[in-house]
């Protein structure tokens, strides 16, 4: 069975907001109307959004760390959102495992937002309905589209490749693999909700060179003479090199 | 959570009318007995009248509560799974039998259904008055459950939860029948005011039993848990909005911890103490106006500690906003 979702890896992520953009400007733009915002050039600007990213401090300076933490609908494979909807409105596709909400059946009750301990749903107040992450359904299956464009908004946007998508369930695919040698893990694992979406730790990534690697140590007698000089004919870096 | 002012009436309307009912019916049920005597049908018509009010009242409320109220119908479809689907099935089932069971005392139309053995006698509101008061149950538990089956907000999560809710609606349920016997029907009025006093001082129990609970929990998420990094140290920066969102909106109250410390004693005083003196006073001396008194001042405090009750639940998701908290 298939369980779609996505690995952010927070080792690279920078905190540049394009997953933000790109899925706004996705899903705002949809068959599905737009995602309202209020105020959006005043004082308090506030709207729509199905992912955001947040910022962390960990740490007390000097010794501190700054971690982007971007965050969307986590997929759950046990939804505590889904059952509690009075309407059916919200429910999780079999085929594919996606959290979605019919915007045509939602009544705008709110009472999933309380059953989300991740506070992934937001309510879209000019449209009245709840609104949250679709992994852009209407994009990952638009066989229009080239295949490599065939993913979701914010994956593509994404400059450091910190977004991953794929099937959680297939050992073999590329999410798979990333949570299983990087040490992916799930957010609030506590309420065995078993978040489809994953994250990557911070990693250190340090090369500890010795002192006798500055050498060769094919060279033990230090014998290494001067290259010759090229001759005066032979073609010189610019005529070899673009650069 | 930020409190609804449309579900703090749904619920405590609803509640009182349930109470409401369950009074009545109590009385009947010792009257089918012989322990009090009956009562002309207006009492329990006109009761019942009362009782369909305060239910439609919260109906309501409970609309305002809606993005889209043209599209409740739905809400009937999942109760397979969803408490608050149950609950929009029952209440209706509620009203249309309080309705049924006003309808045969307000006509006087109370055919005999069947002859006990004993020689009792059961006619047709009784039959009504016995599916009212399981459906009365059955609307408790419906609207408690749905706060106290979210396992992560840990305040509402509780078995007390459905106590309370039973005990509170009771509580100004009988109460406010004392004041209505205390009009209508003098002589029930001791009755229904003892046991209004008896279920006030359970309520006043249950209560400080869950707010004693919500006071000792120790949170099961944390910061480290939300976002799964394990320092004892991470403070929010941003929350990747300038002008809040709907989740600063909808997750918490607002209000200054000494408001929230204030509140607390007022709903006691408000719900439990000035209605049990109330009570007291007003059957010493067989004042209507002090048992009318005594539903306000209890009915005003639940008000309150339903907004507590609301306010007091801390979601999971403000680890993600603790910039804001």
């Amino acid at each position: 069975m298939t369980q779609l979702a996505l690995v952010i890896d927070l080792n690279v992520c920078v905190g540049c907001h394009a997953c933000v953009t790109s899925c706004k400007e996705w899903n705002t733009s949809g068959s599905a109307g737009p995602l309202c915002d209020e105020n959006p050039y005043g004082a308090d600007p506030t709207g729509t959004f199905f992912n955001r990213v947040q910022t962390f401090e960990i740490g007390q300076y000097p010794n501190s760390e700054t971690l982007h933490f971007p965050k969307s609908c986590l997929h759950c494979e046990d939804p505590p959102c889904v059952p509690v909807c009075p309407t059916g409105a919200s429910y999780k596709r079999k085929e594919d495992g996606i959290v979605l909400v019919d915007y045509d059946k939602c009544i705008g009750c709110k009472y999933c937002t309380w059953a989300c301990p991740y506070g992934a749903r937001e309510f879209d107040e000019k449209a009245k309905v709840m609104k949250k992450c679709t992994l852009c359904v209407d994009r990952i299956y638009d066989q229009s589209l080239d295949e490599i464009d065939r993913k979701p908004s914010c994956v593509k946007a994404c400059p450091t490749s910190a977004r991953l998508f794929g099937d959680v369930h297939d050992p073999e695919s590329e999410i798979s693999k990333a949570i299983r040698e990087d040490g992916g893990y799930a957010l609030m694992p506590e309420w065995g909700t078993h978040p489809a979406n994953h994250y990557l730790p911070r990693r250190k990534t340090k090369l500890k060179i010795h002192n006798d690697e500055l050498e060769r140590a094919d060279n033990p007698l230090k014998v290494d003479g001067l290259l010759p000089k090229p001759n005066k004919n032979d073609p010189s870096m610019d005529d070899v090199s673009a650069w | 959570m930020k409190p609804a002012y449309s579900v703090i009436f749904l619920t405590t309307l609803i509640g009182a009318g349930q109470g409401l009912f369950l009074a009545l019916f109590t009385q009947q049920s010792y009257a089918l007995f012989g322990q009090l005597p009956m009562q002309e049908d207006g009492f329990y018509g006109y009761g019942s009248v009362l009782v369909l009010l305060l239910l439609c009242g919260g109906l309501v409320a409970s609309f305002f509560h809606l993005g889209h109220p043209e599209r409740a119908w739905r809400t009937a479809t999942q109760w397979r799974t969803s408490w608050l689907s149950r609950e929009v099935i029952v209440l209706p089932a509620f009203m249309g039998v309080v309705f049924l069971y006003a309808t045969t005392h307000l006509l006087g139309w109370r055919p005999v259904l069947i002859t006990l053995p004993s020689g009792l006698e059961i006619d047709l509101s009784i039959a009504l008055g016995v599916a009212g008061t399981l459906l009365a149950f059955t609307l408790f538990i419906c609207t408690a459950m749905i706060y106290a089956c979210l396992r992560f907000l840990r305040e509402w999560n509780s078995p007390l939860t459905v106590i309370n809710y039973i005990l509170l609606g009771g509580a100004s349920g009988f109460t406010l029948a004392t004041a209505f016997a205390a009009v209508i029907a003098p002589l029930q009025a001791n009755f229904f005011g003892g046991w209004a006093i008896i279920i006030t001082l359970l309520a006043f129990v249950g209560r400080s039993a869950s707010l004693f609970r919500n006071s000792r929990l120790k949170p099961i998420s944390t910061i480290q848990t939300a976002i799964g990094i394990k320092h004892p140290q991470i403070v929010q920066r941003s929350k990747g909005a300038m002008g809040g969102t709907f989740n600063t909106r909808e997750f918490f109250h607002g209000k200054s911890e000494k408001f929230m410390r204030r509140i607390k004693p007022g709903f006691i005083l408000f719900s439990f103490m000035l209605p049990l003196l109330l009570l007291f006073l007003g059957l010493s001396s067989a004042s209507a106006l002090l048992l009318g008194g005594a539903f306000i001042v209890q009915y005003s405090g639940l008000l309150a500690e339903r907004w507590f009750f609301f306010a007091e639940a801390k979601h999971p998701q403000n680890h993600y906003y603790q910039g804001k908290a």
